[in-house]
């Protein structure tokens, strides 16, 4: 557990300055730690893992402001963990019975595992059920890779509607998952 | 979309950090939630007209200093709720130091009053409007503070709502002092507390719908 701990905190406080390139080995660490996690734990929906990794580094990603750098950072990714994992058991609890305990006896950094499956879920589809003052600004900058002066020159909004679009619709696209069954 | 698009997707156009980003949106909220409570209080609830002689005793200050410290060790506790991996530690245990206090000095009161006394101690003039008075003091604290703590990421809803209410109950029994000609520690202890408590009744109950992230 130490050597992970030390292993992100470098490049995740990298990653809180703005480093995108420290930020994206960071999430790829923590995807498979969150896969093998969710993996041990989802017996009953093995198929729902990928769906939830990608849900959880959303989560990851539109808190991370929440996180104290005097606080470990393993500790803040599984509360998160543990968070998303017990949502999609509420959300299913009302179809199916339960009978996987939710304690939480599974260490989330026990085992990483990095051979992902294919998620159910296209996020690509969510995407683009946003309304286009949060879709676009998405589409620009998170997947072609735009600026975001460029995306404004383009889009004919501002820089800073720009921001708050991509902020606020990766917040609408998490919530739209949590309403998806 | 697969995970590594998805990761690549999410650290493109990545920004730095704004580190004022939590501590701006407590202090938006406490603020504009205590312009809220000071407004019902001072236009609805009316200014006691005794209030330059009511100050001139003790126990109006300690009276203060109970409610400031109740929305004071709510809100370190709240802080710790509000972001996912951080324990309690001790700030539970804070959170009930100020009742204590109150019940410890109540008891002594009445220990030391007359028997035909003590029921006046503890019901006042007011008991029948105080805790309704904190409450409707402490509703904007409690919108105000629901609100920032919607932008962060409480891992434990109901303890958050219910904290968060406890720190808006505080707030708004700060400021229902400039109204409340009562000074007595066993109505405090009593009717003070209930008032708190309500609007932490209503934060536990709201928070799960509203705080869910």
């Amino acid at each position: 557990m130490g050597g992970i701990e030390e292993r992100l905190r470098d490049p995740w406080h990298a990653a809180q300055a703005g480093d995108g390139g420290a930020y994206a080995s960071c999430l790829h660490e923590l995807a498979g730690m969150l896969r093998g996690y969710y993996r041990r734990r989802l017996t009953r929906w093995p198929d729902d893992v990928e769906d939830l990794v990608q849900e959880t580094l959303i989560a990851v990603h539109n808190q991370r402001h929440t996180y104290d750098a005097r606080q470990p950072l393993t500790a803040w990714v599984h509360a998160i963990a543990k968070y998303k994992f017990v949502d999609l058991v509420r959300r299913r609890a009302g179809r199916e019975a339960l009978n996987d305990p939710i304690d939480d006896d599974t260490a989330l950094f026990a085992r990483s595992d990095h051979d992902a499956a294919d998620a159910k879920r296209d996020l690509v589809k969510l995407l683009a059920t946003l309304p286009d003052r949060h879709r676009r600004p998405i589409e620009c900058v998170k997947i072609q890779g735009l600026s975001v002066a460029e995306t404004a020159k383009l889009t004919g909004m501002s820089e800073s509607a720009v921001k708050v679009g991509i902020h606020r619709g990766l917040k609408a696209l998490s919530e739209l998952i949590r309403r998806q069954p | 979309m697969r995970t590594d698009e998805l990761i690549r997707a999410l650290a493109t156009g990545l920004g730095p950090l704004e580190p004022r980003a939590v501590p701006q949106r407590y202090a938006t909220a406490l603020a504009v939630g205590s312009l809220g409570a000071l407004a019902i209080v001072v236009a609805y609830l009316g200014v006691n007209n005794d209030l330059v002689a009511l100050s001139a005793k003790p126990m109006f200050w300690v009276r203060l200093v109970f409610a400031a410290s109740v929305a004071a060790t709510a809100f370190v506790a709240l802080a710790r709720l509000a972001r996912p991996g951080v324990p309690l530690g001790h700030a539970s245990a804070a959170m009930a130091v100020p009742m204590l206090a109150m019940w410890a000095l109540a008891a002594v009161v009445l220990a030391l009053a007359e028997p035909m006394m003590r029921s006046m101690l503890v019901l006042g003039s007011t008991w029948k409007t105080c805790p309704l008075n904190i409450t409707l003091a402490s509703l904007p604290v409690l919108i105000a503070v629901l609100w920032a703590i919607r932008g962060l990421a409480p891992t434990r809803p109901i303890m958050t709502g219910a904290t968060a209410g406890r720190l808006a109950g505080g707030i708004g029994a700060v400021f229902y002092t400039l109204h409340c000609p009562e000074l007595e520690a066993p109505f405090l202890g009593v009717w003070y507390v209930l008032g708190m408590a309500i609007p932490s009744v209503i934060g536990a109950l709201v928070a799960p719908r509203l705080l869910r992230w």
